[in-house]
């Protein structure tokens, strides 16, 4: 079955795999940090990615400003808009149960993107590709753009995990999730440093966002489909395991491209069959260590 | 005393109902009144949070449905199978998900829920996007019509009546203080020789049968199946019924449902703002009332008798 023509159909499904594991990747690390390390399942991941993608869509259309400048700018202005969410409906919540903030989260949800759709209907809307034409490999023709993606992303979820792993701030900020009071006996504002936290993780979500423009069509619903999926990743990663949220989101969708070389029909059931099986062999998650459940 | 009447009182309501509001309502409300209440045995006493609960209810419409249609099966019976099919639905994913507690319990079930969807969307006898259409009402027992609308409410009444007595014997057994008991110290219930994990399931199983009983009969009082009653909108939707009329209390997530159905029904042709005054209305209820309508009633009526 491997003739010349199969082989193009895996090696090019393998790449759109590892486009899409990319977001998936990117995506569940944002989600994984905030989970991580301020205990908030962020529901509002996949409509904070969506307002990236508008912010860049909206800067190119209104103010000239092309995707490059987006790329700086779309994810501070969706940080900033995570933060204001944080402080409005999170802060009060942060001593309840997690379920709640979970489902403040979930109602922010239907709001933005009622609100969106009333705005801008909800067709996709195209953005051009700031990196028109590509490059044949022989067995696919690769758009420069996507090559961008995969490379740019795999150095953001590089430059995250060394920051939260590897640096003084990220030390501090995995001890105040272990033990906040101690942290706070340094002189260090926790409650601030989480509700950054949370900020940076949306950030990253409105990056992922401009990211997905040019790929994906703008739409208000582009989020909430992938929303679901990303809850998948997490889960299989391991809750709040930032280095499983990226292996696992790439894992995913090379997994994906392949179903979809092999078993077109099971193409969507692949994650999911994927968790459940994980589920029952690594309770804990892929990439976690045994003490670390919970 | 005033319990009996109240709930006489509300009998009356309920048998003269059709005659003054469009029976079709009054059903979905019953319907929603199961399958709140359903949840609420979950996440209310247990204190589960399944965040994909439309999966039972949804497939309980299409295995209800097309017993009915193709199955030919008469309407009690195809309730009957509904149930226990969903049941054991319910045993399968509490077996997966039983194991991990609160959030991750939420993000497993949401999970398994979007794989039965795309599951029955590749089936052959949902019939895709389309769902499965002109559902008949097969009469009951194969002798009673209830074809037409009263008396298919009177059929839906007495078996939702039915349903909501049974979750009060469940919530009021010793099973239910066990339930009540993992909700507030799993570690304790644990120390006592209980399996926590056991009774999960066994909820699990048991809510999931009665959101199946509810689907099903959706099917027959809509006489169709689709897609849309098994997607996270509708396990949002439900969620959003038993916070609002109060977690844990017997009556606030029936309060709850039947107000969120008349809501819609009015909204509806307001479109896109329907959605947004929900999440407006629901994100208050997190933030100010988590009590919900119910609860915070019994809170006041505490302080009041407490005063006095």
């Amino acid at each position: 079955m491997f003739d010349h023509i199969s082989m193009q159909l895996l090696l090019g499904q393998l790449l759109i795999g590892l486009i899409n594991g990319s977001f998936y990747a990117m995506l569940s690390l944002g989600l994984a940090i905030i989970f991580g390390l301020i205990h908030v399942v962020n529901f509002a991941h996949g409509a904070q990615y969506m307002l990236g993608a508008f912010v860049a869509l909206l800067l190119l259309n209104h103010l000239g400003i092309p995707y490059w400048g987006a790329l700086f700018i779309a994810p501070v202005v969706v940080g900033a808009f995570g933060l204001l969410m944080e402080q409005t409906i999170l802060k009060p919540l942060r001593h309840l149960d997690h379920l709640y903030s979970l489902l403040a989260t979930f109602a922010a949800v239907l709001i933005i993107e009622g609100l969106m759709r009333l705005e801008f209907g909800s067709t996709g809307l195209p953005y051009a590709s700031p990196l028109p034409g590509g490059v044949n490999l022989g067995f696919m023709f690769l758009p420069y753009y996507r090559g961008w993606v995969v490379i740019f992303s795999l150095a953001v979820c590089i430059a995250t995990w060394l920051l939260i792993e590897k640096t003084k701030l990220g030390a501090y900020l995995r001890a105040a999730n272990e033990r906040p009071e101690i942290v706070e006996s340094f002189g260090i504002n926790v409650p601030r440093m989480m509700s950054l936290t949370y900020a940076f993780g949306v950030g990253l979500a409105g990056l992922g966002g401009v990211l997905a423009a040019p790929i994906y069509q703008v739409s208000p619903s582009m989020g909430s489909n992938l929303m679901i999926v990303i809850f998948a990743v997490v889960v299989i990663g391991g809750m709040g395991s930032i280095l499983g949220a990226i292996l696992t989101g790439y894992l995913i969708g090379i997994v994906e491209g392949l179903t979809k070389v092999f078993y077109p029909e099971a193409s969507n059931l692949a994650i999911f069959v994927i968790m459940i099986i994980a589920l029952i062999l690594r309770p804990n998650g892929l990439f976690s260590s045994p003490e670390s459940s919970r | 005393m005033t319990r009996y009447l109240l709930l006489a009182a509300l009998a009356v309501v309920a048998l003269a109902a059709p005659f003054f509001v469009y029976p079709i309502l009054l059903m979905t409300i019953l319907c929603f009144m199961v399958f709140a209440s359903s949840f609420n045995l979950l996440l209310g006493y247990a204190g589960l949070l399944c965040f994909g609960h439309a999966m039972f209810f949804g497939t309980g419409a299409y295995i209800g449905g097309w017993l009915m249609k193709e199955g030919g099966l008469t309407i009690e019976l195809a309730f009957a199978a509904t149930t226990l099919a969903m049941a054991a639905l319910g045993w399968v994913v509490g077996l997966i998900s039983a194991r991990r507690g609160g959030i991750q319990f939420a993000m497993i079930t949401l999970a398994i829920s979007q794989f039965v969807y795309f599951l029955l969307l590749r089936a052959p006898f949902t019939h895709g996007e389309d769902g499965l259409q002109r559902i008949p009402r097969s009469a009951l027992f194969g002798m009673i019509d209830v074809s037409s609308n009263l008396s298919l409410y009177y059929l839906i009444l007495a078996i939702s009546v039915a349903a909501i007595w049974f979750f009060y014997r469940i919530v009021h057994s010793p099973f239910g203080e066990v339930l009540r008991a993992i909700r507030d110290n799993e570690g304790r219930v644990e120390s006592l020789g209980f399996v926590p994990e056991r009774f999960k399931i066994v909820a699990l199983t048991l809510s999931a049968g009665l959101a199946g009983l509810a689907g099903a009969m959706k099917a027959s009082v809509y006489q169709i199946a689709t897609l849309h009653d098994l997607s996270f909108h509708v396990s949002g939707t439900i969620i959003f019924m038993a916070l609002l009329g109060g977690l844990g209390t017997m009556a606030g997530p029936m309060v709850g449902a039947a107000l969120i159905v008349m809501l819609n029904d009015h909204l509806a042709q307001f479109g896109e703002w329907a959605l947004i005054i929900q999440g407006t209305v629901f994100l208050v209820v997190i933030l100010f009332f988590r009590r919900g309508l119910v609860g915070e009633l019994q809170a006041f009526i505490r302080r009041r008798s407490a005063k006095a």
